[in-house]
């Protein structure tokens, strides 16, 4: 049977996940959903032990598409052994790392698909609460989720004896408040305990062992979840051959910025090129324009130039080079890049965009939603902030720049969450690789001035600590 | 715990807003609402229906009060400063009425890209607001002085392919040009006061 879709995919995605988004005739009913073999893959799994599907998704590789790439099914071996607690599952469906755009549409379009994955999972891992931590910002969703629940329980898929096979699960939707921190998982894990969401360190508190309520918690993204419910059906053997070796199986990638075609595209994990994604996907670069810089992760990934060249090890360490135009999409030769595969969120910049600005709206961003729980990173974040707006406001000197710089690396790696990195990574790339044109927007003649008296105190303590006073 | 030391830790003022919403007050359908959420925790976690309660509560009056802190905090046998520090710290919980018509525009970088700022300049012509006096902290929203809207920049509504986006209260609208502004708002017509 051909599926048609009111925007169609692009030749070269394969569509596993969002096989139902756009899809013409499809709504998020269950009826329609059942229709298409929806909850067959559940049936299939709840006749497996679950040790037996946590090992299908230890075969299959899958690695968490929220942002962090850490295996899936490896996640869910952290419970203890001797656990006697409640297990919980949660659903991180907290979508808001800039740039990507792609559990908006699984939620909205086809929630049953997530809700199948979350029943397969919590029966893997032994869960019989789970939670779907849904964004504020998504209301709509939120509905149609709670509706699917109610569904998908009339049907017996939820709630006591599922199937006659004797598991329970409840499955609830915990609407956040639109706060990015909550997209962290112990930070989730402290919202959904009706706290304020700062993180917790780690260790102890890995959620797998220490979460909700201080019992096992597993937490996935979305995207991850949904692939369980395909790794059931295919197998984890026939699910890797997808992709490629350690970057395995289907991702949605999520174009935003100054290309022809934006959108979302699920293509075969490094089966794209950074060439063959921009030109042949999405288009090209807008009329009249060039490519300048790319931001390939989600906004907390460091950017890349379309100039650049990296020079990567062969296995027998020899180097070679690689061009930005050859990196192929998958976990791996984004981190030998210098970068990361994040989130699937890819933003596009072209040579109409000022570097100085596009640091500056980035740090508005963390600025406002860093926690505030650690001193490098509250401090920081508002700090850089601060002086990338003298830098668009032409009141920057040279100076500033290394200040700027400055903080960024005294955040990294100083902080309980990676809330740390994700603020300060994309200052120190943006600097790094286009500190020419960030400093033809500052001035000689602003050099010297102290802002106010704490851009003062900042400067000398940051860049002179023997002139600071003890 | 009485009101008036609340009064000191919660925002709460008087805005053109203000007038478009029903005072608080807790009636058999809230408490209703407020126990089937209760209930979707064990017993001695009740305290993670503290978001829960705080929606019931914003949705049906625009924002939340002292006093529905102290309905909150009563139902979760919690101290209401255990409520209040989640009032404060959440950029999606209002401790001031909005417009009637509160609209959410994306400034983040795609949307930035797309023309979200000259959206949010557009909308308060359109709108009479003056946004001069907000910041991204503590003043995020600026409501227009007939009541009916009001404005706010959101970070990121993760619509990034089809920026700038927007949201009005809960509706979201996708490609909102800074030319469609006027298209937008004349689907939420305001109402005379």
């Amino acid at each position: 049977m051909k599926i048609e879709y009111s925007k169609p995919p692009h030749p070269r995605e394969h569509r596993l996940i969002f096989k139902n988004v756009d899809r013409v005739g499809w709504d998020p009913s269950i009826e329609c959903y059942i229709n298409e073999g929806g909850y067959d893959d559940l049936k299939k799994a709840l006749k497996m032990e679950p040790s037996k599907i946590t090992e299908e998704v230890k075969q299959s590789g899958l690695r968490g598409r929220g942002g962090a790439g850490f295996p899936t099914g490896m996640k869910w071996t952290f419970i203890p052994p001797n656990n006697t607690k409640p297990v919980y599952l949660i659903c991180n469906c907290d979508e808001s790392e800039p740039g990507t755009f792609k559990d908006r549409y699984i939620v909205h379009q086809d929630p049953h698909q997530l809700i199948e994955g979350m029943i397969i999972s919590a029966y893997a891992v032994g869960a019989n609460t789970a939670f779907i931590y849904m964004r504020e910002e998504f209301p709509e969703a939120a509905i149609i989720c709670e509706k699917a629940i109610e569904d998908a329980r009339a049907k017996g898929f939820l709630g006591k004896d599922i199937l006659g096979t004797g598991f329970d699960l409840e499955i609830y939707v915990h609407r956040g408040a639109a706060a990015y921190i909550c997209g962290e998982e112990t930070g989730l894990i402290e919202s959904l305990e009706g706290k304020r969401p700062y993180p917790r360190i780690k260790p102890p508190y890995f959620p797998a062992a220490l979460g909700l309520y201080m019992c096992p918690t597993i937490v996935n993204n979305v995207e991850s979840l949904c692939h369980v419910k395909h790794i059931i059906r295919m197998g984890g053997d026939e699910y890797a051959k997808l992709g490629k070796p350690r970057n395995t199986g289907t991702r949605i990638l999520c174009v935003s910025g100054d290309v022809k075609n934006p959108g979302y595209f699920e293509i075969e994990v490094g089966k794209l090129t950074m060439r063959e994604l921009l030109y042949e996907v999405c288009g090209g670069p807008k009329d009249g324009r060039e490519f300048k810089a790319v931001i390939p992760g989600g906004s907390s990934s460091k950017i890349l130039r379309c100039d650049e060249v990296f020079k990567l090890k062969n296995p027998d360490n020899s180097e070679k080079d690689l061009s930005f135009w050859d990196i192929a999409l998958d976990f791996d030769s984004l981190a030998a890049c210098g970068s990361m595969a994040g989130s699937g969120g890819v933003i596009v910049m072209d040579d109409s965009r000022s570097m100085s600005w596009v640091l500056n709206n980035i740090n508005a961003f963390y600025a406002h939603e860093s926690c505030g729980q650690c001193t490098p990173c509250r401090e920081g974040s508002s700090w850089m902030k601060k002086i990338s707006d003298r830098l668009v406001e032409g009141k920057a000197s040279a100076e500033d720049l290394e200040t700027l710089e400055q903080v960024a690396y005294q955040i990294d790696g100083r902080t309980i969450c990676a809330f740390g990195e994700a603020s300060s990574w994309p200052v120190e790339a943006i600097i790094a690789k286009f500190r020419e044109e960030l400093l033809e927007d500052t001035s000689e003649s602003n050099s010297g001035v102290a802002h106010n008296p704490e851009a003062e105190a900042q400067r000398r303590f940051l860049i002179d600590h023997d002139s600071f006073p003890a | 715990m009485s009101d008036s030391s609340l009064q000191h830790l919660v925002a709460s003022e008087k805005t053109p807003g203000t007038a478009k919403f029903p005072s608080f007050e807790v009636s058999s359908e809230i408490e209703a609402e407020a126990e089937k959420r209760i209930a979707q925790f064990p017993v001695e976690h009740k305290r993670s229906a503290v978001l829960p309660l705080l929606h019931i509560v914003q949705h049906k009056f625009g924002y939340i009060s002292a006093e529905a802190i102290e309905w909150v905090a009563g139902k979760l046998e919690l101290e209401p400063i255990k409520v209040c520090e989640v009032v404060t710290f959440y950029p999606g919980l209002r401790q001031s009425a909005p417009g009637k018509f509160h609209i959410r525009v994306c400034r983040t970088l795609s949307c930035a890209m797309g023309g979200s700022y000259e959206l949010m300049d557009k909308l308060c012509e359109l709108t009479g607001i003056d946004r001069s006096k907000q910041d991204s902290h503590h003043h995020p929203i600026a409501v227009s002085p007939c009541g009916n809207y009001s404005v706010e920049f959101a970070e990121c509504l993760a619509s990034c392919g089809t920026a700038p986006v927007c949201l009005v209260n809960d509706d979201f609208h996708e490609a909102v040009a800074p030319e469609k502004a006027v298209e937008l708002l004349a689907k939420y017509p305001a109402e005379d006061s």
